[in-house]
C-alpha cells in the first residue's frame, strides 16, 4: 500500500518536499482541509459534550477514546485505493445483507428492536450498510451509461430498498430512511432526469396523502409513533417544548459554557445524545451555533469538491453521495432539536455522545481522502 | 444501447455531475437557511420569552398513576385492594455514588445483594429526577431500622404508596391472579404514555386477562420548581398558559367476579394439602362459582416484590404451586367421560338401552391376546347400559367403542367442549386432547401415523390420548346438567365505573347445543348418574346416600402414565406420584340443577372415595348445607 502511494507521489507533479510534516502527511493519503475540519468540529463537540453530561469526565475519556478509534478507522480506510474498495463493493454489500437477514434472525434484542449482532462485541450492520448502500449504488453504475437508464434505475431501486426495508423491520425506521436517502442521492448526482424525478415525487405525495386518508385511527397513531416514539404529553412534547426553551433563552451569545441551566438543572432530555444542539444553542448562543454550522458547511463543501475532483464514476458517486449524507443528518437533527421535523432518532454528526456511527462517520472521511489522493493522471 | 459505444463520454458525464452538485449545493443552503432561520427567530426574536421561561420558574411534568380498579366475588366482598405502604425510593440525581449507596443498603438488608445490578440499570435509564422504586413495601421495622439511619443515605428515603393487596391470599391466587413490577418485556408492550408513573401490571389470572379494565388511565400535572429544583405553588408561576393543562388520572374499572368466596374456601379447604383442582360452574349461565388450583401461593409475594430466592422456591417446588391447575393441567378424563360417549352411541345407534355386556373383568379384541382390563378384577356380571355408567363397568364401554368408533368418539366428545380451550376469560388456558385418526396421522411418524383398534379400547375409557382440563370436565358437566346447552365458562360477571358507578354486566354466552335431541337418551344417561351417587349399587353411593338433595356425578380414574425422565424422585414420593389421579364431576340438584363441579386429586388414587367429597362439599355449601356437612 505505501509502496503504491510512493510511486504516486513520485508521479505526482508537487512532488518535492515542502516540509516533513506536509509530506507524512500525503505519504499517509490524508486530506488536510478535511482532517481539520472534522477535527475542529469533534474538539467544539467534545467540549459541549463535557458541559452537557454534567461535566463527566467518565464520558469525555469514553468519547476521545471513541473518537480515536474512528480516526484510526478513517486512516486505514484512507489507504485504500478507490479502486480496490470497488472491485470489494458488491462483496461488501453482500456480506451486509446477510448480516442484516442475521440480526433480524438471531440478533440481540434491546429497546424493542434487534439490531446488534453479538460477536465478541456488540455489531450494528445497519452501520455498515450506510456506506455499503452508496458504494453500491455507484458500483452499478461505474460501468454504465450515464444517466441512467429507466431499467438500470429499476435495478437500483431493488438494491435499495432490500437493506431499507430489512433495516426498517428491526425496526429502525430513522437509519432506514437515512440509508435510503444516502443511495438515493447516487442516482440524483448520477443525473437522473428532472422530469422522471417530479414525476416520482408527484405520484407519491397523492399516494401518501391517499394512504393516510384510508388508514384506520389505530394505523395513523402507529405511523405517528413509529415516526415519534413518545408521542405523549409526557414525552416528546416534552423534549421539543424544553429543547426550545434551551435554545431560545441562549440568545445571540449564549450563557456560557457549563451555565446553561436548562441542560444543568436536567430538564433537557437526551442532552448528551439526540438533543446535545440544544445544550450548545444554550451555552453558546446563535454565534456558537453558526461556528459549528459553518464548519459543517466547510465539511461537506470540501466533500463536494474531492467529488468534482474525482477521476471516475464511481469516485465521484460515493464522494458526492458521503458529503450529501452528512449534510442530511445535520440537517435532521437541527430540525428536529428547533422543532422543524418531528422527533427520530438521529444524533448530530461528530457531537452527540455514542460511537456506533462514529466510526462509520469517519470511514467515511476515510474513502473521501482516499479518492482524492489516489486520483489517476489521466489527461483532461 | 449501441454496440459499438460502450465507452462513456467522460467530459459530459462530469459536467453532468458538476451542474448536480450545484444543484445539490443549492439546496443544502436553503435547508441549512431553514435551520438558521428557526434559530434567529428561537434566539433572537423570542429570546425575551424563553429567557424568561429558563430564568425564572421551570415546569417539569410529572405523571400521576391511575388508582387500580378493584376485584370483588359475587358478593362484593374484595378480594384484591390498593393499601398504602411505604416505599424505598432512589433519586438518581441526588446520589453520589449510587453502586456504593445500593451496597450499603444490602449490607442492612433493606435490599438484596442479587438485585444492584438491576437497581444501578434503572437508575441509570430514566429521568433522574425520577425515583426508583427498590423495595415496594416496608415493614414497620424496616422503617424504623431506616429512619435511624437516614441521614447517611442521601437521596434515599421511603415514601407513602398505594400497593396492590390480595386480603385472602392464596384462596385466589390462581383465579385473581396477581400484579407484579412492570419489566422490560411489559414497557415494550404497554403503551407508555398510559402506564408513566406506574410500577405494576397484572401479570397472571382476572388481573392480566383485564388489565386493560384494571389499570385506568395516568394523568399528569405540571411541577414549578425553582432554580434549585425545589417545588414552588404552580398557581404562582405565569408560565402555565403556555402549557397543556392538568390531567387527572382515569382510576381503572372494578370488576366483579362471579365467583363466590365461601364457596371458594370450601373448595379449597376440601383439597386441603392435596395436588388438584376444583371447578364449579352455573350450568345455566357458564358462571364460574369457584375455581381452585392446590397447591397454591402467596400472591402478596409478588405484588410487594419478593427476593430471588423466595421466588426460586416457588418456581422449584416439585409440587408446582404456580402452575393453575384448574385451567391449565391436562389430565386423561377416565371414566368422567362414559355420559358424553353413552349419549353419542345412543344417539349414533351403537348401543342401545337394552344390550347387554357380560363383564368377566376383561375385554380381548377378535385375534389379539391382550386383555384390556376392568377395574373390577371379577368383573360386573351382565350389565346394561344404565349399570355400565352406575357402576362404571369397562368392559361395557370397551366393547361399545367397537360400534362407536374413533370417528364418533372424536366427533361428539368435541360438541361437549373437549380437545378445544373453552375460551374462558383467563389467559393461559390448555386445550386439552381428543385424539382422532387425523390427529395421528399429523402427530406422529412411520407406522405409528395409523390408528390402531386398541386405542379405540382405551379411548373408551378416557385413556391413551386423551387429555382435559379440570375448567373442561366441569363445562362438559353443566352441559350434561342443561341437557345439551353449552355455556362459555367465564370468571367476571361486571365491570363497574367507579366514578358513576355504571355497571356493565357480562352477559352469558351461548356455545351451542351438542345436537342430541332424544330427551329419552338424556333421561336414561341421567339417571345412571344420579344412580352413580344415589343408587343401591352406584360407586359413590356412600357420598350420596342421606344427602338433603338430589345430585348426579361420575366418579373417574386415570392411570398416570408415565414420569418425565428429567425429573427426580425419592423412592417414596416415586411412589406416591404413581398413583393413578382421582376424578369426579357431579351436578346438583338433580331436577334442577344449579352447580356443576369437576375436581381432580393428583395421585388421589381413587374417584369416588377421594375426589367425590370434595365435589360433594363444594355442592353442600351451594345449595346451602354448608355447616352440617364441613363439619
Amino acid at each position: 500500500m505505501l509502496r503504491l502511494s510512493e510511486t504516486h507521489r513520485m508521479l505526482s507533479p508537487r512532488s518535492a518536499p515542502v516540509s516533513s510534516f506536509s509530506s507524512l502527511v500525503r505519504r499517509l493519503n490524508i486530506d488536510g482541509p478535511l482532517l481539520g475540519g472534522v477535527l475542529l468540529i469533534s474538539a467544539f463537540g467534545l467540549f459541549v459534550l463535557y458541559s452537557a453530561s454534567g461535566e463527566s469526565s467518565r464520558l469525555l475519556i469514553n468519547q476521545s477514546i471513541r473518537l480515536g478509534v474512528a480516526l484510526v478507522a478513517m486512516l486505514i480506510v484512507a489507504q485504500l485505493p478507490p479502486d480496490f474498495l470497488r472491485r470489494w463493493t458488491p462483496w461488501a454489500y453482500l456480506i451486509g445483507l446477510i448480516l442484516l437477514v442475521l440480526v433480524l434472525t438471531k440478533g440481540a434484542v434491546g429497546q424493542g428492536a434487534r439490531r446488534w449482532l453479538d460477536i465478541g462485541i456488540r455489531f450494528q450492520p445497519s452501520e455498515a450498510m450506510k456506506l455499503a448502500v452508496p458504494m453500491m449504488t455507484a458500483w452499478f453504475l461505474h460501468d454504465r451509461q450515464i444517466p441512467p437508464k429507466l431499467g438500470h434505475l429499476g435495478i437500483i431501486a431493488i438494491l435499495i430498498v432490500v437493506p431499507t426495508f430489512l433495516i426498517a423491520s428491526q425496526p429502525d425506521l430513522g437509519t432506514s430512511l437515512l440509508i435510503a436517502a444516502s443511495g438515493i442521492i447516487v442516482i440524483i448526482l448520477a443525473g437522473m432526469s428532472f422530469r422522471l424525478m417530479m414525476a416520482l415525487g408527484v405520484l407519491a405525495v397523492p399516494g401518501a396523502f391517499g394512504l393516510w386518508h384510508f388508514m384506520q385511527d389505530y394505523q395513523r397513531q402507529r405511523v405517528l409513533t413509529l415516526l415519534n416514539p413518545d408521542s405523549d404529553p409526557l414525552g416528546a412534547g416534552y423534549n421539543i417544548i424544553q429543547s426550545k426553551i434551551a435554545i431560545g433563552s441562549g440568545g445571540l451569545f449564549g450563557k456560557g459554557w457549563t451555565n446553561g441551566s436548562q441542560a444543568h438543572l436536567e430538564f433537557l432530555p437526551e442532552r448528551h445524545t439526540d438533543f446535545i444542539f440544544a445544550v450548545l444553542g444554550e451555552e453558546f448562543g446563535l454565534f456558537g451555533v453558526l461556528g459549528l454550522l459553518v464548519l459543517y458547511m466547510f465539511v461537506i463543501g470540501r466533500g463536494l469538491f474531492i467529488a468534482v475532483q474525482a477521476h471516475d464514476t464511481y469516485s465521484r458517486l460515493l464522494a458526492g453521495s458521503i458529503s450529501l449524507t452528512f449534510l442530511v443528518y445535520v440537517f435532521v437533527n437541527t430540525a428536529m432539536v428547533t422543532g422543524l421535523v418531528p422527533v427520530v432518532g438521529v444524533p448530530l454528526p461528530l457531537v452527540s455522545f455514542g460511537g456506533t456511527s462514529m466510526v462509520t462517520l469517519m470511514a467515511g472521511f476515510g474513502i473521501l481522502m482516499s479518492i482524492h489522493s489516489h486520483r489517476k493522471l489521466l489527461p483532461h | 444501447m449501441n454496440l459499438l459505444s460502450p465507452i462513456k463520454d467522460h467530459h459530459s458525464e462530469r459536467r453532468l455531475f458538476i451542474g448536480r452538485v450545484i444543484l445539490a449545493s443549492v439546496i443544502s443552503t436553503i435547508l441549512l437557511g431553514l435551520v438558521i432561520a428557526r434559530l434567529v427567530q428561537l434566539q433572537v426574536f423570542d429570546h425575551e420569552l424563553f429567557a424568561q421561561k429558563s430564568q425564572g420558574n421551570r415546569v417539569r411534568i410529572e405523571a400521576v398513576p391511575p388508582i387500580r380498579g378493584l376485584i370483588f366475588d359475587r358478593k362484593g366482598r374484595v378480594l384484591a385492594e390498593n393499601v398504602p405502604a411505604y416505599q424505598l425510593e432512589l433519586i438518581p440525581e441526588q446520589v453520589n455514588d449510587i453502586e456504593d449507596t445500593l451496597q450499603r443498603l444490602a449490607a442492612i438488608s433493606l435490599i438484596e445483594a442479587d438485585a444492584i445490578p438491576r437497581f444501578l440499570e434503572l437508575s441509570r435509564r430514566g429521568q433522574q429526577f425520577k425515583p426508583v422504586t427498590l423495595k415496594f413495601s416496608m415493614t414497620d421495622e424496616e422503617i424504623a431500622n431506616f429512619a435511624i439511619q437516614r441521614p447517611r443515605f442521601p437521596g434515599v428515603d421511603f415514601q407513602p404508596r398505594l400497593v396492590r393487596h390480595y386480603p385472602y391470599g392464596e384462596l385466589f391466587a390462581h383465579a385473581v391472579g396477581y400484579v407484579g413490577a412492570l419489566n422490560t418485556n411489559d414497557m415494550q408492550r404497554l403503551d407508555s404514555a398510559r402506564y408513566a408513573g406506574s410500577s405494576h401490571t397484572g401479570k397472571t389470572g382476572v388481573e392480566s386477562s383485564f388489565e386493560n379494565e384494571l389499570h385506568g388511565f395516568a394523568g399528569y400535572r405540571h411541577l414549578i420548581t425553582n432554580a434549585r429544583g425545589r417545588q414552588v405553588p404552580a398557581d404562582s408561576s405565569e408560565l402555565l398558559d403556555s402549557l397543556p393543562i392538568d390531567a387527572t388520572p382515569e382510576p381503572g374499572n372494578n370488576i366483579y367476579l362471579s365467583i363466590d368466596l365461601d364457596l371458594q374456601r370450601v373448595a379449597f379447604e376440601a383439597l386441603g394439602e392435596r395436588r388438584g383442582a376444583v371447578v364449579a360452574i352455573d350450568p345455566a349461565s357458564g358462571e364460574v362459582l369457584a375455581l381452585v388450583s392446590r397447591p397454591s401461593f402467596d400472591p402478596n409475594l409478588f405484588a410487594v416484590g419478593m427476593s430471588a430466592t423466595q421466588f426460586g422456591e416457588l418456581q422449584n417446588n416439585l409440587d408446582r404451586p404456580l402452575f393453575n391447575r384448574a385451567v391449565r393441567g391436562s389430565y386423561p378424563p377416565g371414566s368422567t367421560i362414559k355420559p358424553p360417549l353413552a349419549l353419542a352411541a345412543l344417539e349414533t345407534g351403537a348401543t342401545n338401552l337394552t344390550r347387554k355386556s357380560a363383564c368377566i373383568g376383561y375385554f380381548q379384541l377378535p385375534g389379539d391376546e391382550h386383555r384390556y382390563r376392568d377395574w373390577k378384577p371379577q368383573g360386573h356380571g351382565p350389565v346394561d347400559l344404565h349399570d355400565a355408567i352406575a357402576q362404571s363397568c369397562d368392559v361395557y364401554f370397551y366393547e361399545l367403542s367397537r360400534d362407536l368408533g374413533i370417528d364418533n368418539m372424536h366427533e361428539y366428545l368435541t360438541r361437549f367442549g373437549l380437545g378445544n380451550a373453552t375460551g374462558i376469560d383467563l389467559i393461559g388456558e390448555r386445550p386439552g386432547l381428543v385424539p382422532s385418526r387425523e390427529w395421528k396421522q399429523n402427530n406422529f411418524h412411520g407406522d405409528n401415523r395409523r390408528w390402531y383398534h386398541g386405542e379405540t379400547v382405551i379411548a373408551s375409557i378416557g385413556q391413551g390420548f386423551m387429555l382435559a382440563t379440570p375448567l373442561q370436565l366441569a363445562s362438559m358437566t353443566g352441559t350434561l346438567a342443561t341437557r345439551g346447552s353449552r355455556m362459555q365458562p367465564h370468571l367476571v360477571a361486571a365491570i363497574e365505573d367507579p366514578l358513576s358507578s355504571a355497571r356493565r354486566m357480562i352477559s352469558p354466552k351461548s356455545l351451542g347445543n351438542v345436537g342430541i335431541g332424544n330427551e329419552f337418551y338424556w333421561d336414561n344417561v341421567l339417571e345412571a348418574m344420579h344412580d352413580v351417587l344415589q343408587g343401591p349399587r352406584g360407586t359413590a353411593r356412600a357420598i350420596g346416600v342421606g344427602a338433603p338433595y338430589t345430585m348426579a356425578g361420575k366418579s373417574g380414574t386415570a392411570q398416570v402414565v408415565s414420569i418425565a425422565q428429567d425429573e427426580e424422585y425419592d423412592e417414596e414420593e416415586l411412589e406416591e406420584r404413581l398413583r393413578d389421579h382421582a376424578l369426579f364431576i357431579s351436578f346438583a340438584p338433580f331436577d334442577d340443577p344449579r352447580i356443576a363441579v369437576a375436581v381432580i386429586v393428583e395421585n388421589g388414587s381413587s374417584g369416588s372415595s377421594v375426589a367425590a367429597p370434595v365435589a360433594k362439599a363444594v355442592m353442600d355449601q351451594y345449595l346451602g348445607y354448608g355447616n352440617a356437612s364441613t363439619e
